[in-house]
């Protein structure tokens, strides 16, 4: 199949820190990509970087074969986006807000009421489609920023924590809907949450200090816990590949 | 879809938000009520006996001072509040396009707020015979001015996602511009600055520009200079996106 995104050798530097080391990630169509790290780690920055929100200081990044840095308006047209918080502006109402999305992308009259029809029906707006964005529960304000992101059904989808601060049944209805999207899309999603690494993706990967120190599938991933541990394998595996304990740091990561 | 369509997309959400909040009621009830105001009771617009509107269009520079900040504080200090800037600036826009889709719609803003006046020109021609040229290019005179405190105000606004100070720079900005030619500072400076210096400071100022056309006079370096100055504020207002879009 397909490799969606490609990123090779990124950088970010922030005046004196050092924020992203040398990533490389290819995402194939089908792959859910789960993007773990502790706060701060550069996971953020990175899906930033892969939307063109920030330059690189150093690294190419091709969406669908086209080249970010060239050509970023055609670039961005391939991937639907929600950035942390899933922000839009408190005085539109979910429908007119999903409405500038669709002109924003380019779709018309017809076209674009279609979209918009289409994207709410997805994640279940009906209820919220004509109260403004600032009325909402999180759960809602979610959903949006999901239906924002999907409204153009492109073949990459990048998540920056789609379900902090949710509910469990929330959390749960997202998963649902990640796992439904899945199919021929590339999906890159962050997350703090392991259980939903283990629920939704198919590969793995744990940023510390802006570098990558594991990329595997999440069996994998539990797999590097030590032996002696039980209960939360995940977790432990976590704590191990990012409190500085340097054994536990992988063949496969590029360490610097 | 092109630049143009781009734009026309962005310069849409823009001026639909300003009827979204209360912000364009209470904005054109305080400018139509302040430039009539202004107009009748200190620029004496009766007691004059002439027809014309002088006394109406002397004091938009100083009613834009802080009226225009209260429209452009608000164009990219809000979207970093809201987190609304990571969101536009990854869809498919190139950043000319959301800067000049925004600032077009905040000047359509107060072009329909100056336009609304109109009935002191109905007024102005019932009572006497004004020459409806003067007061044409005195119109245009007064969408320029405002035009260029707003191309400033976005720029500043863009600095800083705190929409108090962007406010605040936004007015300071705005009255320097128009105190370059005022005449009491330029008396000032007569008494000792050599005549280039005055003159020169003269003529970047706002005021000096604005009140040669508000005289009926369509002279092409004044139209130019406005246009200029919101040509660069919105040049350097694309840098100024670039460079602190993550702040």
């Amino acid at each position: 199949m397909a490799t969606r995104i490609v990123a090779r050798k990124l950088e970010k530097r922030f005046g004196h820190i050092h924020a992203v080391r040398g990533i490389d990630l290819e995402v194939p169509a089908g792959q859910v990509l789960g993007f773990l790290g502790p706060n701060g780690a550069g996971k953020s920055t990175t899906m930033r970087m892969i939307t063109g929100f920030l330059e690189p200081s150093a690294g190419t990044i091709h969406l669908e074969g086209i080249d970010l840095a060239e050509d970023p308006i055609r670039a961005k047209r391939t991937f639907g986006y929600l950035p942390e918080g899933a922000p839009a502006y408190p005085d539109m109402t979910v429908e007119e807000f999903l409405g500038f999305i669709a002109n924003a992308r380019g779709f018309r009259g017809r076209d674009a009421k279609d979209r918009v029809e289409r994207a709410i029906g997805r994640v279940n707006l009906q209820s919220v489609r004509r109260q403004a964005f600032e009325t909402l529960s999180k759960g809602y304000k979610r959903r949006t920023g999901l239906a924002q992101a999907l409204l153009h059904e492109p073949g990459i989808l990048i998540l920056d924590e789609p379900t902090d601060g949710l509910d469990p049944n929330q959390k749960f209805e997202v998963r649902e809907l990640i796992k439904e999207l899945g199919g021929d899309r590339a999906i890159v999603l962050s997350t703090h949450i392991l259980e939903e690494v283990e629920a939704v993706c198919t590969r793995a990967i744990v940023i510390n200090m802006g570098a990558i120190v594991f990329d595997g599938t999440p069996a994998e991933m539990e797999s590097r816990a030590s032996r002696e541990t039980t209960k939360n394998r995940m977790d432990a595996a976590f704590r191990a590949m990012t409190t500085g304990d340097v054994d536990a740091r992988t063949s496969k990561g590029t360490r610097r | 879809m092109n630049a143009l369509q781009r734009t026309a997309v962005v310069f849409r959400r823009e001026f639909r938000s300003y009827f979204q909040t209360p912000l364009a009621a209470v904005f054109l009830v305080i400018f139509l009520f302040l430039a009539g105001l202004f107009a009748f009771n200190i620029g004496g617009f009766y007691d004059r006996n002439q027809s014309d509107l002088r006394p109406f269009f002397q004091f938009h520079p100083w009613l834009y001072v802080f009226l225009v900040p209260a429209v452009s504080m608000r164009l990219w200090a809000e979207e970093r509040r809201n987190g609304t800037i990571e969101l536009i600036m990854t869809l498919p826009f190139g950043v000319a396009d959301l800067v000049i889709g925004k600032f077009l719609a905040a000047w359509a803003f107060t072009t329909v707020a100056l336009a609304l006046t109109f009935p002191m020109w109905i007024t102005v021609s019932w009572l006497g015979t004004p020459d409806h040229g003067t007061i044409f290019v005195a119109y245009l005179a007064s969408a320029l001015l405002g035009g260029a405190f707003l191309a400033v105000g976005a720029f500043l606004s863009s600095l800083t996602k705190n929409q108090v100070i962007a406010f605040v720079l936004c007015a300071v900005a705005c009255f320097v511009l128009l105190l370059a030619g005022f005449p009491a500072v330029l008396d000032f400076l007569r008494g000792w600055a050599p005549r280039g210096v005055v003159e020169g400071l003269a003529s970047t100022s706002a005021l000096t520009h604005y009140e040669s056309m508000m005289r009926g006079v369509i002279d092409l370096r004044d139209i130019l200079y406005f246009l200029l100055v919101i040509a660069a504020f919105l040049v350097l207002n694309i840098f100024a996106i670039d460079w602190k879009k993550s702040d």
